[in-house]
């Protein structure tokens, strides 16, 4: 075991998963508190971020290596996302002349 | 060579598909090589399997091809199979031939209309159902073909929808047949239920095993079937579609109204004689209705003024004359006349296209007249078509009726056939008038009228004008030269004395006829005009030119007590607890659920939050 593994060993379960709990609360309030679809993008990024902590924690805890598979593909998810969503900015920016998500609802969804 | 027999359908069937995917963007002259072609490509099999038929008759005298089975239930087992025997044979090449000359001339007829390939399309498609009709081996696959001709009936008399009236006379047509259709269904349940099997064969020789002669199911299911005989084939008191379906254009009159679909009824009771033979009183209906349309129709024929309405009463006067000659028991002159009417009325019909078009789309004989000289080949196909439908010798219509008249006289029902010489002399009479009135005296209509109908005659040209008219002349005259031989297919006429006197009396009556008609409707024609627009003689004419009156009674009858129903139940008590209740309550749930389709993402994120943190709770808690 080296010294990182036994640094989040020495973590309980509880306090990663509360972490991972308040970091998603903090990325959803952010995505429905921001009108910047900017901030909306970084928000859900850290809603994703959040669960892949919640992922990595229970790996070390069951000594699990599927934890760590689930957070690669978090982060392959996370950069697609992004790339959809950077062209939705590129998009919204051209269509409105601003970066306002409230803008965008014309279509009544 | 007999295996080739579903080819006879599968042209015309692909030509309606290519025609219908190509959605007129195909020039006429490649609408004619695929519209046209498929039809002769049928007829030119019909004749190969035709001559194949009658060089090595089949055992039992019938060829039957399997396609494939339709369903399989216990107890019930349509197929999709043809049948060719004698009865078929006629049919067909009546359906592939005539069809081919009348698609053939519509070439001209209808050059340079809009829609060119939907109305070759929609002919493509009425001649595969016919085919299907007239080939099934099944009365299920029957029904398939006859509702296929109803909807091509109605899709061809509407052709012209831009016109409101058509649109009406295709509808009318279409919901009158549809009342014989009805009862046609109704007969076929009854006889699914009571005999197995639709399967004509199989059907017949069932009910002569269970049914004993005269037996009331036996009757009804005759009587059931010939209510869908009788909306087919316009026969009273289901007659009253026919006249309106001359909107259409007038080959669809001449294949559809005069050839061949409307002789489907007549083909199903041959068809079917072994159920009619079951039941005397069934026979008796058919020859007393066919008695009663020949001469309504024949009536109504003298009063009309257009000329294609003359000849819509003609059709239902000779279907009329059918319809006796099954009702007596003269099974083959009853097909023989449906070959021989279908070679005349499909020539004068034509004629009378040719007429038309000449003339601007004048349809009033009232403004043609003196044609003979600007019109000759349209003249002679009038005169010889004419001399067919008045029973003239040596014309094929004169066989044909005669040997129903004759017939009907052996077998004992004087009534009827006394009803049938008066027919022919009413027959020969408004034959006479139109050709009169189109033909004859001075050109009344030189000078077009507001709708640019009348005006300068132009001759027709063009091989797919004179092609046709000339082989249907020929047909006309000769066709009746040599009889059908259906002994295999149709029990054998009655046979039977007449005295001479009384076998002279339908020709005498013709000549007659076209005798009178001169004096009547040309050197006194004024006088007659006065007498028949004044007092008694203006009731008769306006009765007469109403058709009896039969749409008034009909309209009596169901059309105004359907539309009181249908005004009656628009205001009926589940409507307000409905309005009251229903209406309003999801009016207000809309508006409530509407509300959350706002366009905005971050609602919608609120919501998908909200939403799994309630599925969350739902989850741990329960």
């Amino acid at each position: 075991m080296n010294a990182a593994d036994a640094l989040v060993a020495g973590i309980p379960l509880s306090h990663g998963l509360g972490v991972a709990g308040i970091l998603f609360v903090l990325g959803l309030a952010g995505v429905l508190i921001r009108r910047n679809i900017i901030y909306t993008l970084m928000c859900i990024e850290v809603m994703m971020n959040a669960a892949g902590l919640a992922f990595i924690v229970a790996a070390s805890r069951w000594q699990h290596a599927d934890g760590q598979i689930m957070y690669l593909m978090i982060l392959a998810l996370a950069a697609a996302e992004t790339c959809v969503g950077l062209a939705l900015v590129l998009q919204l920016y051209r269509r409105f002349r601003g970066l306002d998500l409230d803008a965008a609802s014309r279509m009544q969804g | 060579m007999l295996d080739l027999l579903f080819l006879v359908f599968l042209f015309p069937l692909l030509g309606f598909f290519v025609l219908a995917v190509s959605r007129g963007h195909i020039s006429e002259r490649t609408t004619n090589v695929i519209g046209i072609g498929a039809v002769g490509l049928a007829a030119l099999t019909t004749a190969l399997v035709g001559y194949t038929f009658l060089t090595t008759i089949p055992t039992g005298g019938a060829y039957t091809q399997l396609l494939w089975q339709w369903m399989d239930v216990p107890g019930f087992h349509p197929e999709f199979a043809l049948r060719l025997d004698a009865l078929s044979l006629v049919m067909i090449s009546v359906v592939t031939g005539v069809g081919f000359l009348i698609v053939l001339f519509s070439a001209w007829y209808m050059h340079g209309e809009e829609g060119y390939s939907r109305f070759f399309a929609y002919m493509n498609l009425f001649i595969t159902s016919m085919l299907f009709l007239v080939l099934a081996d099944d009365l299920l696959f029957v029904y398939f073909g006859w509702e296929g001709v109803g909807l091509c009936s109605y899709l061809l008399i509407g052709f012209l929808y831009k016109d409101a009236e058509n649109g009406s006379a295709a509808r009318k047509a279409f919901l009158v047949t549809r009342i014989g259709d009805v009862a046609f269904a109704i007969g076929m349940w009854l006889l699914v239920k009571e005999l197995g099997t639709l399967n004509i064969q199989d059907m017949v020789a069932a009910a002569h095993e269970h049914w004993a002669v005269g037996s009331g199911v036996a009757t009804a299911a005759a009587l059931l079937l010939l209510g869908g005989a009788c909306g087919k084939s316009a026969q009273f008191p289901l007659q009253t579609w026919l006249p309106d379906a001359m909107a259409g254009p007038t080959p669809v009159s001449a294949l559809l109204h005069a050839a061949t679909m409307v002789i489907a009824g007549v083909y199903l009771i041959a068809r079917t004689h072994g159920l009619f033979l079951l039941s005397p009183v069934a026979m008796q209906t058919v020859a007393v209705i066919g008695a009663t349309t020949l001469l309504i129709a024949g009536l109504c024929a003298l009063a009309q003024t257009d000329i294609k309405r003359v000849l819509a009463y003609s059709t239902m006067s000779q279907i009329g004359y059918m319809f006796l000659a099954l009702g007596v028991g003269a099974w083959g002159g009853a097909i023989f006349h449906v070959m021989t009417h279908a070679f005349f009325k499909a020539l004068l019909f034509l004629a009378s296209g040719s007429v038309i078009l000449a003339c601007h789309h004048e349809q009033q004989m009232a403004r043609m007249g003196g044609l003979r000289k600007k019109l000759p080949l349209t003249f002679w196909s009038f005169v010889a078509g004419g001399a067919a439908l008045a029973a003239i010798p040596p014309s094929a219509g004169f066989f044909s009726k005669d040997a129903i008249i004759h017939l009907s006289y052996v077998s004992g029902h004087h009534g009827l056939w006394l009803c049938a010489i008066f027919g022919a002399f009413l027959t020969a009479l408004y034959t006479a008038r139109m050709i009169y009135l189109t033909f004859f005296g001075e050109y009344r209509g030189t000078t077009p009228d507001a709708h640019g109908h009348g005006g300068e005659v132009h001759r027709p040209t063009g091989l797919a004008h004179h092609i046709p008219l000339t082989v249907l002349i020929i047909a006309s005259v000769v066709g009746g030269f040599w009889g059908l031989k259906l002994i295999d297919v149709l029990p054998a006429a009655p046979s039977g004395e007449q005295p001479m006197w009384l076998e002279a009396l339908p020709l005498i009556v013709s000549f007659a006829g076209i005798a009178i008609a001169w004096p009547l409707f040309m050197t006194f024609g004024k006088t007659t005009e006065r007498l028949t627009h004044h007092g008694f003689g203006n009731a008769i004419r306006t009765l007469w030119l109403h058709a009896m009156g039969f749409d008034w009674l009909w309209d009596r009858l169901l059309v105004k007590p359907w539309y009181w129903a249908a005004r009656f139940g628009r205001r009926d008590a589940t409507d307000i607890f409905g309005r009251a209740v229903l209406e309003t309550g999801f009016t207000h749930a809309n508006q409530l659920i509407a509300l959350t389709q706002n366009g905005r993402v971050r609602w919608y994120a609120a919501s998908i939050g909200l939403g799994a943190v309630l599925i969350l709770a739902a989850v741990i808690y329960s």
